[in-house]
Protein backbone atom coordinates (compact mmCIF):
# COMPACT_ATOMS: atom_id res chain seq x y z
CA UNK A 1 0.00 0.00 0.00
CA UNK A 2 1.16 3.52 -0.76
CA UNK A 3 0.04 6.76 0.89
CA UNK A 4 0.85 10.17 -0.55
CA UNK A 5 0.69 13.22 1.69
CA UNK A 6 1.17 16.86 0.71
CA UNK A 7 1.85 19.47 3.39
CA UNK A 8 1.64 23.06 2.24
CA UNK A 9 1.92 26.42 3.97
CA UNK A 10 3.76 29.71 4.16
CA UNK A 11 7.55 29.38 4.28
CA UNK A 12 8.46 29.24 7.96
CA UNK A 13 5.26 27.51 9.11
CA UNK A 14 7.08 24.20 9.29
CA UNK A 15 5.43 22.38 6.39
CA UNK A 16 8.73 20.95 5.19
CA UNK A 17 9.77 19.84 8.67
CA UNK A 18 6.43 18.16 9.37
CA UNK A 19 6.91 16.23 6.13
CA UNK A 20 10.46 15.25 7.02
CA UNK A 21 9.26 14.02 10.38
CA UNK A 22 6.77 11.74 8.62
CA UNK A 23 9.49 10.46 6.31
CA UNK A 24 11.94 9.82 9.16
CA UNK A 25 9.27 7.99 11.13
CA UNK A 26 8.31 5.89 8.12
CA UNK A 27 11.96 4.93 7.64
CA UNK A 28 12.37 4.14 11.35
CA UNK A 29 9.41 1.79 11.03
CA UNK A 30 10.79 -0.10 8.07
CA UNK A 31 8.76 1.54 5.34
CA UNK A 32 9.81 2.94 1.97
CA UNK A 33 9.62 6.74 1.98
CA UNK A 34 10.34 9.74 -0.23
CA UNK A 35 10.28 13.41 0.70
CA UNK A 36 10.11 15.85 -2.18
CA UNK A 37 10.18 19.57 -1.32
CA UNK A 38 9.53 22.77 -3.14
CA UNK A 39 12.94 24.38 -3.00
CA UNK A 40 12.66 27.84 -4.48
CA UNK A 41 12.62 31.20 -2.74
CA UNK A 42 9.21 30.17 -1.31
CA UNK A 43 11.17 28.36 1.42
CA UNK A 44 11.80 31.82 2.87
CA UNK A 45 8.19 33.04 2.52
CA UNK A 46 5.45 32.48 -0.04
CA UNK A 47 3.82 29.06 -0.16
CA UNK A 48 6.10 26.07 0.29
CA UNK A 49 5.06 22.44 0.15
CA UNK A 50 6.44 18.94 0.28
CA UNK A 51 5.21 15.60 -1.00
CA UNK A 52 5.76 12.64 1.31
CA UNK A 53 5.16 9.12 0.07
CA UNK A 54 5.08 6.21 2.50
CA UNK A 55 4.81 2.74 1.06
CA UNK A 56 5.41 -0.90 1.89
CA UNK A 57 6.86 -1.33 -1.59
CA UNK A 58 9.55 0.39 -3.65
CA UNK A 59 8.49 3.95 -4.61
CA UNK A 60 8.67 5.02 -8.25
CA UNK A 61 7.44 8.55 -8.85
CA UNK A 62 8.18 10.83 -5.87
CA UNK A 63 5.32 13.11 -6.94
CA UNK A 64 1.61 12.53 -7.38
CA UNK A 65 -1.36 14.19 -9.02
CA UNK A 66 -4.05 13.15 -6.54
CA UNK A 67 -2.65 12.65 -3.03
CA UNK A 68 -4.41 10.58 -0.38
CA UNK A 69 -4.08 13.41 2.12
CA UNK A 70 -3.26 17.10 2.23
CA UNK A 71 -2.58 19.47 5.10
CA UNK A 72 -3.20 23.10 4.10
CA UNK A 73 -1.76 25.65 6.49
CA UNK A 74 -2.93 28.77 4.63
CA UNK A 75 -5.53 29.94 2.11
CA UNK A 76 -3.40 29.77 -1.06
CA UNK A 77 -2.66 26.14 -0.21
CA UNK A 78 -6.36 25.35 0.17
CA UNK A 79 -7.10 27.01 -3.17
CA UNK A 80 -4.36 24.99 -4.82
CA UNK A 81 -4.89 21.55 -3.30
CA UNK A 82 -8.59 21.18 -2.43
CA UNK A 83 -9.49 19.95 -5.89
CA UNK A 84 -6.54 17.56 -6.03
CA UNK A 85 -7.22 15.40 -2.95
CA UNK A 86 -8.14 11.91 -4.05
CA UNK A 87 -11.79 10.96 -3.69
CA UNK A 88 -12.27 9.57 -0.19
CA UNK A 89 -9.04 11.21 0.92
CA UNK A 90 -8.36 13.56 3.83
CA UNK A 91 -8.01 17.34 3.81
CA UNK A 92 -6.78 18.93 7.04
CA UNK A 93 -7.31 22.68 7.09
CA UNK A 94 -5.66 25.21 9.41
CA UNK A 95 -8.86 27.14 10.10
CA UNK A 96 -6.89 29.79 12.01
CA UNK A 97 -5.56 31.17 8.74
CA UNK A 98 -8.19 30.03 6.25
CA UNK A 99 -11.36 32.09 6.07
CA UNK A 100 -13.46 29.82 3.89
CA UNK A 101 -14.80 26.29 4.24
CA UNK A 102 -13.71 23.65 1.76
CA UNK A 103 -16.38 22.84 -0.83
CA UNK A 104 -15.65 19.17 -1.49
CA UNK A 105 -18.15 16.67 -0.03
CA UNK A 106 -16.44 13.51 -1.32
CA UNK A 107 -13.47 13.73 1.03
CA UNK A 108 -12.95 13.89 4.79
CA UNK A 109 -12.46 17.50 5.85
CA UNK A 110 -10.88 18.25 9.23
CA UNK A 111 -10.93 21.88 10.41
CA UNK A 112 -8.32 22.62 13.06
CA UNK A 113 -7.65 26.09 14.53
CA UNK A 114 -3.99 25.13 14.74
CA UNK A 115 -2.52 28.54 15.51
CA UNK A 116 -4.84 29.08 18.47
CA UNK A 117 -4.11 25.62 19.84
CA UNK A 118 -0.40 26.15 19.34
CA UNK A 119 -0.62 29.43 21.22
CA UNK A 120 -2.44 27.66 24.06
CA UNK A 121 0.45 25.23 24.14
CA UNK A 122 2.81 28.17 24.47
CA UNK A 123 4.35 28.43 20.99
CA UNK A 124 2.63 29.43 17.77
CA UNK A 125 5.19 27.48 15.79
CA UNK A 126 3.73 24.19 17.01
CA UNK A 127 0.82 24.62 14.59
CA UNK A 128 2.44 22.27 12.07
CA UNK A 129 2.44 19.36 14.51
CA UNK A 130 -1.10 20.07 15.70
CA UNK A 131 -2.19 19.65 12.07
CA UNK A 132 -0.01 16.59 11.59
CA UNK A 133 -1.58 15.00 14.66
CA UNK A 134 -5.03 15.72 13.23
CA UNK A 135 -4.07 14.03 9.96
CA UNK A 136 -2.53 10.96 11.57
CA UNK A 137 -5.80 10.34 13.39
CA UNK A 138 -7.51 9.89 10.02
CA UNK A 139 -4.82 7.88 8.23
CA UNK A 140 -3.87 4.28 8.78
CA UNK A 141 -0.18 4.90 8.13
CA UNK A 142 1.72 5.84 11.27
CA UNK A 143 0.49 6.36 14.83
CA UNK A 144 0.91 9.47 16.96
CA UNK A 145 3.15 7.38 19.23
CA UNK A 146 5.39 6.34 16.33
CA UNK A 147 5.72 9.93 15.13
CA UNK A 148 6.44 11.01 18.71
CA UNK A 149 9.29 8.52 18.78
CA UNK A 150 10.43 9.81 15.39
CA UNK A 151 10.46 13.31 16.82
CA UNK A 152 12.69 12.23 19.69
CA UNK A 153 15.16 10.83 17.22
CA UNK A 154 15.18 13.64 14.69
CA UNK A 155 14.29 16.95 16.35
CA UNK A 156 17.23 19.34 15.85
CA UNK A 157 19.43 19.62 18.94
CA UNK A 158 18.69 23.32 19.43
CA UNK A 159 14.94 22.59 19.57
CA UNK A 160 15.20 19.69 21.98
CA UNK A 161 13.68 21.84 24.74
CA UNK A 162 10.47 21.88 22.69
CA UNK A 163 10.18 18.09 22.43
CA UNK A 164 7.42 17.63 25.02
CA UNK A 165 5.47 20.56 23.64
CA UNK A 166 5.69 19.09 20.14
CA UNK A 167 4.44 15.73 21.32
CA UNK A 168 1.58 17.46 23.13
CA UNK A 169 0.78 19.32 19.91
CA UNK A 170 0.51 16.04 18.00
CA UNK A 171 -1.79 14.67 20.71
CA UNK A 172 -4.04 17.75 20.79
CA UNK A 173 -4.41 17.68 17.02
CA UNK A 174 -5.32 14.01 17.06
CA UNK A 175 -7.88 14.57 19.83
CA UNK A 176 -9.62 17.38 17.98
CA UNK A 177 -9.64 15.37 14.79
CA UNK A 178 -11.23 12.45 16.62
CA UNK A 179 -13.86 14.71 18.24
CA UNK A 180 -14.87 16.01 14.81
CA UNK A 181 -15.29 12.45 13.63
CA UNK A 182 -17.45 11.42 16.59
CA UNK A 183 -19.20 14.54 17.92
CA UNK A 184 -19.85 14.18 21.65
CA UNK B 1 25.51 0.31 7.95
CA UNK B 2 21.89 1.36 8.41
CA UNK B 3 19.89 3.36 5.93
CA UNK B 4 19.60 7.08 6.55
CA UNK B 5 17.19 9.61 5.12
CA UNK B 6 19.42 11.61 2.80
CA UNK B 7 18.97 14.54 0.44
CA UNK B 8 20.43 13.82 -3.00
CA UNK B 9 22.90 16.71 -2.98
CA UNK B 10 24.23 15.82 0.45
CA UNK B 11 24.28 12.14 -0.45
CA UNK B 12 26.48 12.49 -3.53
CA UNK B 13 28.82 14.93 -1.79
CA UNK B 14 29.32 12.52 1.10
CA UNK B 15 29.72 9.60 -1.34
CA UNK B 16 32.51 11.53 -3.08
CA UNK B 17 34.22 12.19 0.24
CA UNK B 18 34.02 8.49 1.06
CA UNK B 19 35.49 7.65 -2.34
CA UNK B 20 38.60 9.51 -1.24
CA UNK B 21 37.93 12.77 -3.05
CA UNK B 22 40.77 15.01 -1.91
CA UNK B 23 39.71 18.32 -3.44
CA UNK B 24 36.42 19.98 -4.38
CA UNK B 25 36.16 23.23 -6.32
CA UNK B 26 32.79 24.74 -7.13
CA UNK B 27 30.45 27.66 -7.19
CA UNK B 28 26.95 27.71 -5.66
CA UNK B 29 23.92 27.32 -7.90
CA UNK B 30 20.44 26.02 -7.12
CA UNK B 31 19.41 23.17 -7.19
CA UNK B 32 22.79 21.66 -6.19
CA UNK B 33 24.04 24.12 -3.55
CA UNK B 34 23.59 21.72 -0.60
CA UNK B 35 26.48 19.72 -2.08
CA UNK B 36 28.71 22.78 -1.76
CA UNK B 37 27.48 23.40 1.78
CA UNK B 38 28.25 19.82 2.74
CA UNK B 39 31.70 19.96 1.16
CA UNK B 40 32.44 23.32 2.79
CA UNK B 41 31.84 21.77 6.20
CA UNK B 42 33.23 18.27 5.74
CA UNK B 43 36.34 18.71 3.61
CA UNK B 44 38.23 21.01 6.04
CA UNK B 45 37.22 18.72 8.94
CA UNK B 46 39.02 15.92 7.14
CA UNK B 47 42.03 18.04 6.21
CA UNK B 48 41.03 18.03 2.53
CA UNK B 49 40.49 20.92 0.15
CA UNK B 50 37.23 22.79 -0.36
CA UNK B 51 37.38 25.97 -2.37
CA UNK B 52 34.53 28.16 -3.54
CA UNK B 53 35.92 29.62 -6.74
CA UNK B 54 35.01 33.01 -8.20
CA UNK B 55 33.06 31.31 -11.00
CA UNK B 56 32.44 27.94 -12.59
CA UNK B 57 35.11 28.77 -15.18
CA UNK B 58 37.67 29.12 -12.43
CA UNK B 59 36.37 26.07 -10.57
CA UNK B 60 36.75 23.69 -13.50
CA UNK B 61 40.27 24.95 -14.19
CA UNK B 62 41.19 24.36 -10.55
CA UNK B 63 39.79 20.85 -10.97
CA UNK B 64 41.97 20.48 -14.07
CA UNK B 65 45.07 21.49 -12.13
CA UNK B 66 44.39 19.18 -9.21
CA UNK B 67 43.65 16.29 -11.59
CA UNK B 68 47.02 16.83 -13.27
CA UNK B 69 48.61 16.47 -9.83
CA UNK B 70 47.02 13.03 -9.55
CA UNK B 71 44.57 13.69 -6.71
CA UNK B 72 40.94 12.60 -6.69
CA UNK B 73 39.05 15.77 -7.53
CA UNK B 74 35.55 16.81 -8.43
CA UNK B 75 33.16 19.65 -8.99
CA UNK B 76 29.41 19.88 -9.16
CA UNK B 77 27.04 22.43 -10.60
CA UNK B 78 23.75 22.87 -12.39
CA UNK B 79 23.01 23.52 -16.04
CA UNK B 80 24.09 27.18 -16.55
CA UNK B 81 27.16 26.59 -14.40
CA UNK B 82 28.04 23.46 -16.35
CA UNK B 83 27.75 25.43 -19.61
CA UNK B 84 30.46 27.72 -18.26
CA UNK B 85 32.67 24.70 -17.62
CA UNK B 86 32.59 23.40 -21.17
CA UNK B 87 35.92 24.87 -22.28
CA UNK B 88 37.64 23.43 -19.24
CA UNK B 89 36.05 20.02 -19.78
CA UNK B 90 37.35 19.96 -23.34
CA UNK B 91 40.88 20.79 -22.10
CA UNK B 92 40.63 18.09 -19.44
CA UNK B 93 39.44 15.57 -22.03
CA UNK B 94 42.32 16.66 -24.27
CA UNK B 95 44.75 16.12 -21.40
CA UNK B 96 43.38 12.73 -20.35
CA UNK B 97 43.18 13.40 -16.64
CA UNK B 98 40.49 11.82 -14.46
CA UNK B 99 37.75 14.13 -13.20
CA UNK B 100 34.30 13.64 -11.69
CA UNK B 101 31.56 16.20 -12.27
CA UNK B 102 27.99 16.10 -10.99
CA UNK B 103 25.39 18.05 -12.99
CA UNK B 104 22.04 18.59 -11.24
CA UNK B 105 20.06 19.79 -14.25
CA UNK B 106 17.49 22.60 -14.11
CA UNK B 107 15.07 24.24 -16.51
CA UNK B 108 16.54 26.11 -19.47
CA UNK B 109 17.75 27.35 -21.89
CA UNK B 110 19.45 30.47 -20.60
CA UNK B 111 18.99 31.38 -16.97
CA UNK B 112 15.79 29.34 -17.14
CA UNK B 113 14.66 28.35 -13.67
CA UNK B 114 15.62 26.09 -10.79
CA UNK B 115 13.07 23.34 -11.42
CA UNK B 116 14.06 19.78 -12.42
CA UNK B 117 14.88 19.18 -16.09
CA UNK B 118 16.70 16.77 -18.38
CA UNK B 119 17.43 19.41 -20.98
CA UNK B 120 21.21 18.94 -20.90
CA UNK B 121 21.34 15.42 -22.32
CA UNK B 122 22.78 16.53 -25.63
CA UNK B 123 25.29 18.85 -24.01
CA UNK B 124 26.69 16.19 -21.68
CA UNK B 125 26.18 12.97 -23.60
CA UNK B 126 27.22 14.26 -26.99
CA UNK B 127 30.09 16.48 -25.92
CA UNK B 128 29.39 20.12 -25.18
CA UNK B 129 32.92 21.42 -25.49
CA UNK B 130 34.92 21.51 -28.70
CA UNK B 131 36.77 18.61 -30.26
CA UNK B 132 36.38 14.85 -30.52
CA UNK B 133 35.76 13.54 -27.04
CA UNK B 134 33.05 11.86 -25.02
CA UNK B 135 32.03 12.19 -21.38
CA UNK B 136 31.21 8.96 -19.57
CA UNK B 137 27.72 9.82 -18.34
CA UNK B 138 25.90 8.05 -15.52
CA UNK B 139 22.29 8.87 -14.73
CA UNK B 140 20.91 7.92 -11.29
CA UNK B 141 17.19 7.62 -10.56
CA UNK B 142 17.34 7.24 -6.78
CA UNK B 143 19.38 8.60 -3.89
CA UNK B 144 21.03 5.20 -3.45
CA UNK B 145 22.00 5.23 -7.09
CA UNK B 146 23.51 8.72 -7.01
CA UNK B 147 25.59 7.59 -4.03
CA UNK B 148 26.76 4.37 -5.68
CA UNK B 149 27.48 5.98 -9.06
CA UNK B 150 29.37 8.94 -7.60
CA UNK B 151 31.42 6.60 -5.42
CA UNK B 152 32.31 4.45 -8.40
CA UNK B 153 32.78 7.40 -10.76
CA UNK B 154 36.24 8.09 -9.31
CA UNK B 155 37.43 4.57 -10.10
CA UNK B 156 35.98 4.71 -13.61
CA UNK B 157 37.52 8.13 -14.24
CA UNK B 158 40.94 6.84 -13.19
CA UNK B 159 40.62 3.60 -15.08
CA UNK B 160 40.14 5.44 -18.37
CA UNK B 161 41.83 8.73 -17.46
CA UNK B 162 38.58 10.36 -18.48
CA UNK B 163 35.81 12.60 -17.23
CA UNK B 164 32.81 10.96 -15.61
CA UNK B 165 29.67 13.05 -15.32
CA UNK B 166 26.93 12.02 -12.92
CA UNK B 167 23.89 13.53 -14.63
CA UNK B 168 20.82 14.00 -12.46
CA UNK B 169 18.10 16.62 -12.16
CA UNK B 170 16.84 19.01 -9.51
CA UNK B 171 14.41 16.54 -8.04
CA UNK B 172 17.13 13.98 -7.31
CA UNK B 173 19.27 16.77 -5.86
CA UNK B 174 16.48 18.00 -3.61
CA UNK B 175 14.49 14.96 -2.58
CA UNK B 176 15.18 12.81 0.46
CA UNK B 177 15.07 9.05 0.43
CA UNK B 178 16.57 6.33 2.63
CA UNK B 179 19.96 5.20 1.42
CA UNK B 180 23.13 3.63 2.69
CA UNK B 181 26.50 5.34 2.43
CA UNK B 182 29.59 3.38 1.39
CA UNK B 183 32.67 2.86 3.59
CA UNK B 184 35.20 5.68 3.94
CA UNK B 185 38.35 5.50 1.83
CA UNK B 186 41.32 7.54 2.92
CA UNK B 187 42.82 9.95 0.40
CA UNK B 188 45.60 8.50 -1.68
CA UNK B 189 49.13 8.98 -0.36
CA UNK B 190 51.34 11.27 -2.39
CA UNK B 191 53.71 8.42 -3.31
CA UNK B 192 50.76 6.38 -4.61
CA UNK B 193 49.62 8.92 -7.17
CA UNK B 194 49.42 7.65 -10.77
CA UNK B 195 52.66 7.35 -12.76
CA UNK B 196 51.59 10.12 -15.16
CA UNK B 197 50.79 12.72 -12.50
CA UNK B 198 52.71 15.94 -11.97
CA UNK B 199 54.12 15.64 -8.50
CA UNK B 200 57.38 17.59 -8.89
CA UNK B 201 60.23 16.27 -11.07
CA UNK B 202 62.98 16.24 -8.44
CA UNK B 203 65.12 13.11 -8.99
CA UNK B 204 63.12 11.94 -12.00
CA UNK B 205 62.46 12.88 -15.63
CA UNK B 206 59.88 15.63 -16.11
CA UNK B 207 56.39 14.65 -17.24
CA UNK B 208 54.16 16.71 -19.48
CA UNK B 209 50.36 16.91 -19.50
CA UNK B 210 48.99 19.01 -22.31
CA UNK B 211 46.14 19.25 -24.74
CA UNK B 212 48.13 20.99 -27.46
CA UNK B 213 49.34 19.07 -30.51
CA UNK B 214 50.41 21.66 -33.07
CA UNK B 215 51.13 19.05 -35.71
CA UNK B 216 47.79 17.78 -37.09
CA UNK B 217 49.27 14.34 -37.72
CA UNK B 218 50.23 14.11 -34.08
CA UNK B 219 46.81 15.39 -33.02
CA UNK B 220 45.22 12.72 -35.15
CA UNK B 221 47.28 10.02 -33.45
CA UNK B 222 46.07 11.36 -30.12
CA UNK B 223 42.47 11.42 -31.37
CA UNK B 224 42.80 7.82 -32.51
CA UNK B 225 43.95 6.90 -29.01
CA UNK B 226 40.81 8.54 -27.62
CA UNK B 227 38.70 6.58 -30.09
CA UNK B 228 40.35 3.32 -28.99
CA UNK B 229 39.61 4.22 -25.39
CA UNK B 230 36.00 4.99 -26.29
CA UNK B 231 35.65 1.51 -27.79
CA UNK B 232 36.85 0.04 -24.52
CA UNK B 233 34.41 2.21 -22.57
CA UNK B 234 31.58 1.21 -24.88
CA UNK B 235 32.46 -2.46 -24.40
CA UNK B 236 32.74 -2.33 -20.60
CA UNK B 237 30.62 0.41 -19.10
CA UNK B 238 27.07 0.01 -20.41
CA UNK B 239 24.58 0.01 -17.55
CA UNK B 240 20.81 -0.15 -17.53
CA UNK B 241 17.96 -1.55 -15.51
CA UNK B 242 14.90 -3.30 -16.82
CA UNK B 243 11.49 -3.95 -15.37
CA UNK B 244 8.74 -6.31 -16.57
CA UNK B 245 10.14 -6.53 -20.10
CA UNK B 246 9.92 -10.36 -20.44
CA UNK B 247 6.51 -10.49 -22.12
CA UNK B 248 6.15 -6.78 -22.93
CA UNK B 249 4.52 -5.58 -26.14
CA UNK B 250 5.33 -1.97 -25.31
CA UNK B 251 8.64 -0.80 -23.92
CA UNK B 252 9.06 2.53 -22.18
CA UNK B 253 12.56 3.97 -22.29
CA UNK B 254 13.32 6.70 -19.76
CA UNK B 255 16.25 7.65 -17.53
CA UNK B 256 16.73 9.34 -14.17
CA UNK B 257 13.66 10.94 -12.63
CA UNK B 258 11.60 10.36 -15.80
CA UNK B 259 12.60 6.69 -15.42
CA UNK B 260 11.31 6.35 -11.90
CA UNK B 261 8.09 8.17 -12.78
CA UNK B 262 7.65 5.84 -15.75
CA UNK B 263 8.19 2.92 -13.38
CA UNK B 264 5.05 3.91 -11.47
CA UNK B 265 3.11 4.29 -14.72
CA UNK B 266 4.29 0.92 -16.01
CA UNK B 267 3.14 -0.81 -12.82
CA UNK B 268 -0.21 0.99 -13.02
CA UNK B 269 -0.61 -0.13 -16.64
CA UNK B 270 0.31 -3.71 -15.71
CA UNK B 271 -2.50 -3.63 -13.13
CA UNK B 272 -4.81 -2.84 -16.06
CA UNK B 273 -3.45 -5.82 -17.97
CA UNK B 274 -1.34 -3.84 -20.43
CA UNK B 275 1.83 -5.71 -21.38
CA UNK B 276 4.36 -2.97 -20.85
CA UNK B 277 7.88 -2.89 -19.47
CA UNK B 278 10.57 -0.33 -18.73
CA UNK B 279 14.14 -0.07 -19.89
CA UNK B 280 16.00 2.57 -17.91
CA UNK B 281 19.43 3.48 -19.26
CA UNK B 282 21.83 4.19 -16.39
CA UNK B 283 24.86 4.90 -18.54
CA UNK B 284 23.90 7.48 -21.18
CA UNK B 285 27.37 7.35 -22.67
CA UNK B 286 28.00 4.57 -23.39
CA UNK B 287 24.35 4.21 -24.40
CA UNK B 288 22.68 0.77 -24.18
CA UNK B 289 22.08 0.55 -27.95
CA UNK B 290 22.37 -3.24 -28.07
CA UNK B 291 20.09 -3.80 -25.09
CA UNK B 292 17.38 -1.63 -26.64
CA UNK B 293 18.05 -3.36 -29.95
CA UNK B 294 17.20 -6.69 -28.30
CA UNK B 295 13.96 -5.35 -26.85
CA UNK B 296 12.93 -4.13 -30.31
CA UNK B 297 12.77 -7.72 -31.59
CA UNK B 298 10.05 -8.42 -29.10
CA UNK B 299 7.88 -5.28 -28.70
CA UNK B 300 5.41 -3.60 -31.04
CA UNK B 301 6.04 -0.02 -30.00
CA UNK B 302 8.41 2.04 -27.92
CA UNK B 303 7.64 5.10 -25.81
CA UNK B 304 10.43 7.46 -24.82
CA UNK B 305 9.73 9.71 -21.83
CA UNK B 306 12.00 12.63 -20.97
CA UNK B 307 11.95 15.93 -19.15
CA UNK B 308 13.10 17.54 -22.39
CA UNK B 309 11.86 18.07 -25.92
CA UNK B 310 13.33 14.71 -26.97
CA UNK B 311 17.09 14.42 -26.70
CA UNK B 312 17.75 10.81 -25.66
CA UNK B 313 15.00 10.10 -28.19
CA UNK B 314 17.61 10.32 -30.98
CA UNK B 315 19.73 7.61 -29.37
CA UNK B 316 16.72 5.36 -28.89
CA UNK B 317 15.83 5.83 -32.55
CA UNK B 318 19.37 4.83 -33.52
CA UNK B 319 19.02 1.70 -31.41
CA UNK B 320 15.58 0.88 -32.83
CA UNK B 321 16.82 1.53 -36.36
CA UNK B 322 13.33 1.97 -37.79
CA UNK B 323 12.14 -1.52 -36.81
CA UNK B 324 9.19 -0.37 -34.67
CA UNK B 325 7.47 2.99 -34.19
CA UNK B 326 9.03 5.18 -31.50
CA UNK B 327 6.66 7.57 -29.74
CA UNK B 328 7.70 10.39 -27.44
CA UNK B 329 6.29 12.11 -24.39
CA UNK B 330 8.21 14.98 -22.86
CA UNK B 331 7.71 17.87 -20.49
CA UNK B 332 10.00 20.86 -20.63
CA UNK B 333 11.05 24.02 -18.88
CA UNK B 334 11.20 22.46 -15.42
CA UNK B 335 7.83 20.69 -15.61
CA UNK B 336 7.92 17.14 -14.28
CA UNK B 337 5.59 14.59 -15.90
CA UNK B 338 3.09 13.05 -13.49
CA UNK B 339 2.77 9.27 -13.45
CA UNK B 340 -0.86 9.64 -14.61
CA UNK B 341 0.25 11.48 -17.74
CA UNK B 342 2.72 8.74 -18.67
CA UNK B 343 0.09 6.11 -17.88
CA UNK B 344 -2.30 7.78 -20.35
CA UNK B 345 0.42 7.73 -23.00
CA UNK B 346 0.94 4.00 -22.39
CA UNK B 347 -2.81 3.40 -22.69
CA UNK B 348 -2.90 5.26 -25.99
CA UNK B 349 0.09 3.33 -27.31
CA UNK B 350 -1.51 0.07 -26.28
CA UNK B 351 -4.57 0.92 -28.33
CA UNK B 352 -2.38 1.74 -31.33
CA UNK B 353 -0.23 -1.37 -30.84
CA UNK B 354 -3.28 -3.63 -30.84
CA UNK B 355 -5.27 -1.80 -33.52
Amino acid sequence: MQTEIIISGFGGQGALFAGQLLAYTGLDNGMHVTWFPSYGPEMRGGTAHCVVIISDDEIGAPIVKNPAAVIVMNLPSLDKYESLVRQGGVLVVNSSLVNRNPERDDIQVVLIPANEIAEELGNERLANLVLLGALLNRLDVLSIEQVGEGLKGHIPTHRRNLLDANIEALRRGAELSKEQLEPA
Amino acid sequence: MAKELLKGNVAFAEAAIRAGCEAYYGYPITPQTEALEHMAKRMPELGRVFLQAESEVAAINMVYGAACAGVRVMSSSSSPGVSLMMEGLSYIAGSEVPVVLVDIMRGGPGLGNIAPSQGDYNQIVKGGGHGDYRLITLAPATIQEIIDLTYEAFDIAEKYRAIVVVLADGSIGQMMEPAELPPMQEVRKREDRPEWSLTGAKDRDPRVITSIYIDPAEEEVFNLQLVEKQKEIEANEVRFSSLLLEDAEIAVVAYGTAGRIAQSSVKQARDEGIKVGLLRPISLYPFPYDEIGKVVDQVKRILVVEMSGGQMLDDVRLAVNGKVPVDFYGRMGGMVPLPDEVFEQIQELNTKANA
